[in-house]
């Protein structure tokens, strides 16, 4: 299986150097809070920004091994997406992020399981009500009664009440 | 307490969800123990943490089913179960294997919780005279040796580690009260919570990972044909795999060596080794199914060891079950065997009964667990996001919480791309804060002086050990590129 993800040219070491510079971008980020913070190290020498050095500065040691095994060529070798299905599914988290304030759980959460199911290959006339359907479901027995506390919209208002 | 009805019921209810999240691809027991945290806040700590340890057992026992009919682990401690298992199941012998990944399950199961209520009283003996710089020394090998010991690159495994240990950087110190890395965002300064981070490392990215993959081809399930009975002759050939996958299985989960799947490869290996007619191996060997099966089980109860007697998480599913204490307000270690010793040996002896409830569930019923491979993957994965997102929402329902579960989603789709491991950024997170805190306690004690790490026998020789796990392997990568592995992979069609 994972050799199916491999084997498609174009420029293989990119991924690689990017891996790098996301590494040296959170190093950094820890380095400057451990210098930033000031020092309460007390007895121990060594207070709440000692771990954040450590961290930063391992982070950029790896950052470091990445560019070289990038330099070397051997960095990753690209993998093989398609772009589509992974965009639904995005799409469909990012809409249920969006709405669940306002919309509530049961439309917002149904969205994302059309999206998801849309995405992976189920026609949307089909998804979309069935997601409707189980995110209400989920929502009556989890909320009503498993008291886990789920944001109401104005479907749930309307059904079980304020 | 171990036979109150209501402890049964949930031990019940943890072995049923373990067996079907173990057959189900794409999600496991860590996930599913990580999934119900916010919904069992309000439970009974003790009925709870045993439904997920019968998660964690269950699990082990449903991945073997997964592996050998349709040849996808349904977790990784079982890809070694679909090398012979497999090829047994497409040679009409699908039954007897899935018998003795049950049996064989069973026994390792029984004898390594044995072995664990025999064997914490002693670690507890050990670990009290355990100073901070002996646990910060332990910490340190849990964490070379989940990252960078096993997996075919060091760098990979560090770059997962320090990742992890970036995002445990978030939120308050716990001895200083100084905020870190929290950037005013009030929601960060509680931290990245455990179960964020692991329900979007495995359930959103194996879903992005999945969808990524494209065409969605239905995979080819094997019929179980005739019975599920074995012949005497494959007992014969059977109980001593059993046993020799428990002899194994058992100490390298107890030891800090970073999860169940390292047990079943030397299993494998074994029994090729030993096997009377090696070369049936690769066409279906009982022997490579049993002591494999075996050996998985027993590594689930050996990672219990660390987890009651030191609060020393070594998988990412033991890193989950001590976020799972930790919700209920008690830390693993020596002391919870003191103060809270009917529920130690109440868990325990749970997991004796709930091994006896896997065998039922899943020799007789094993048609039934079949039935749920045939869930098309759109409707699957559709299902196993919604209910991710439900633990998030339901413990924190903020934009921010889930625009975290977003982005550590798509952290862990990249990470299956490009062949990093989970397990060591989960572990990273939980254990980062306790390994700092041994540390900066050891330094306080000693005002300071870092060669107190090293004074006493035990903690230089555990952080000794931790370095030769950080080297040694690499070392042997240099020489001869992971064998192991490429063995394994020039075995598969």
């Amino acid at each position: 299986m994972i050799r199916d993800l491999r084997g498609t040219g174009g420029r293989p070491q990119g991924a690689t150097f990017l891996i790098a510079g996301l590494l040296a971008g959170l190093g950094a980020l820890a380095l400057w809070q451990g210098f930033a913070l000031p020092d309460k190290g007390g007895y121990a020498g060594m207070g709440s920004g000692g771990l954040p050095k450590v961290v930063g500065a391992a982070l950029m040691a790896l950052s470091g091994a990445h560019v070289w095994a990038g330099l070397r060529g051997l960095g990753q070798p690209a993998p093989r997406v398609s772009p589509a299905p992974v965009l639904w599914i995005v799409a469909g988290l990012l809409a249920q992020l969006l709405l669940l304030k306002p919309l509530g759980f049961t439309l917002a959460s149904g969205l994302l399981f059309a999206l998801t199911a849309a995405g992976l290959g189920k026609p949307l006339r089909l998804t979309l009500p069935l997601g409707l359907v189980l995110a209400f479901a989920i929502y009556g027995v989890f909320d009503q009664i498993l008291q886990l506390h789920l944001p109401a919209g104005w479907i749930e208002t309307l059904v079980f009440g304020g | 307490m171990a036979m109150d009805p209501m402890i049964l019921l949930y031990a019940l209810i943890g072995v049923t969800l373990g067996t079907a999240v173990g057959v189900l691809p794409g999600i496991g027991p860590a996930l599913t123990v990580a999934l119900l945290l916010p919904v069992t806040y309000g439970l009974d700590p003790a009925g709870s943490l045993i439904m997920f340890a019968g998660i964690y057992y269950g699990g082990m026992y449903g991945g073997s089913t997964t592996s050998i009919l349709l040849n996808t682990p349904g977790e990784s401690a079982s890809i070694v179960t679909a090398l012979e298992g497999n090829k047994m199941a497409r040679a009409g012998r699908g039954g007897p294997a899935l018998a003795t990944a049950a049996i064989g399950s069973f026994v390792a199961g029984l004898i390594a919780t044995l072995a664990l209520a025999f064997l914490a009283p002693h670690i507890v003996k050990l670990a009290l005279i355990f100073g901070p710089r002996e646990y910060f020394a332990l910490m340190v090998l849990a964490f070379v040796t989940v990252s960078a010991a096993f997996g075919d690159s060091a760098i990979k495994g560090l770059t997962s580690l320090f990742v992890g240990l970036f995002l445990a950087l978030v939120g308050i110190d716990q001895l200083t009260g100084q905020a870190r890395l929290a950037f005013g965002v009030p929601e960060m300064l509680d931290g990245v919570e455990v179960t964020t981070l692991a329900v979007a490392l495995f359930a959103i990215g194996e879903a992005l990972f999945v969808a990524g993959q494209g065409a969605m081809g239905a995979d080819k399930i094997e019929a179980v044909k005739g019975s599920v009975w074995m012949t005497r002759a494959d007992w014969a050939r059977s109980w001593k795999p059993w046993l020799r996958g428990t002899a194994i299985g058992f100490p390298i989960g107890a030891m800090p060596a970073g999860g169940a799947e390292i047990g079943t490869l030397l299993s494998y290996a074994a029994e090729k080794r030993l096997a009377k007619n090696p070369e049936e191996f690769g066409h279906g060997a009982i022997e490579g199914v049993a002591g494999p099966e075996a050996a998985n089980n027993a590594s689930a109860a050996g990672t219990l060891v660390p987890l009651l007697t030191l609060g020393l998480p070594t998988s990412a599913t033991a890193a989950i079950l001590l976020a799972g204490f930790q919700q209920f307000g008690l830390q693993p270690g020596p002391l919870l065997f003191v103060t809270s010793p009917q529920l130690v040996w109440g868990l325990i002896a749970s997991l004796l009964i709930a091994n006896v409830m896997l065998l039922v569930l899943n020799l007789p019923m094993i048609r039934l667990w079949v039935k749920l491979l045939t869930i098309p993957k759109p409707w699957l994965y559709a299902g196993i996001l919604t209910f991710a997102t439900l633990g998030t929402i339901g413990m924190n329902p903020s934009p921010v919480e889930l625009a975290m579960l977003l982005v550590f989603g798509l952290m862990g789709f990249a990470m299956r791309l490009y062949g990093y491991p989970i397990a060591p950024v989960v572990v990273g997170l939980i254990l980062g804060p306790m390994a700092e805190s041994q540390l900066r306690r050891a330094l306080s004690i000693s005002q300071g002086d870092w060669t107190t790490l090293v004074s006493t026998p035990v903690s230089a020789g555990i952080l000794f050990a931790a370095a030769l796990a950080l080297v040694v392997p690499m070392i042997l990568r240099l020489r001869g590129r992971g064998e192991v592995l490429s063995r394994l992979a020039a075995d598969e069609d």
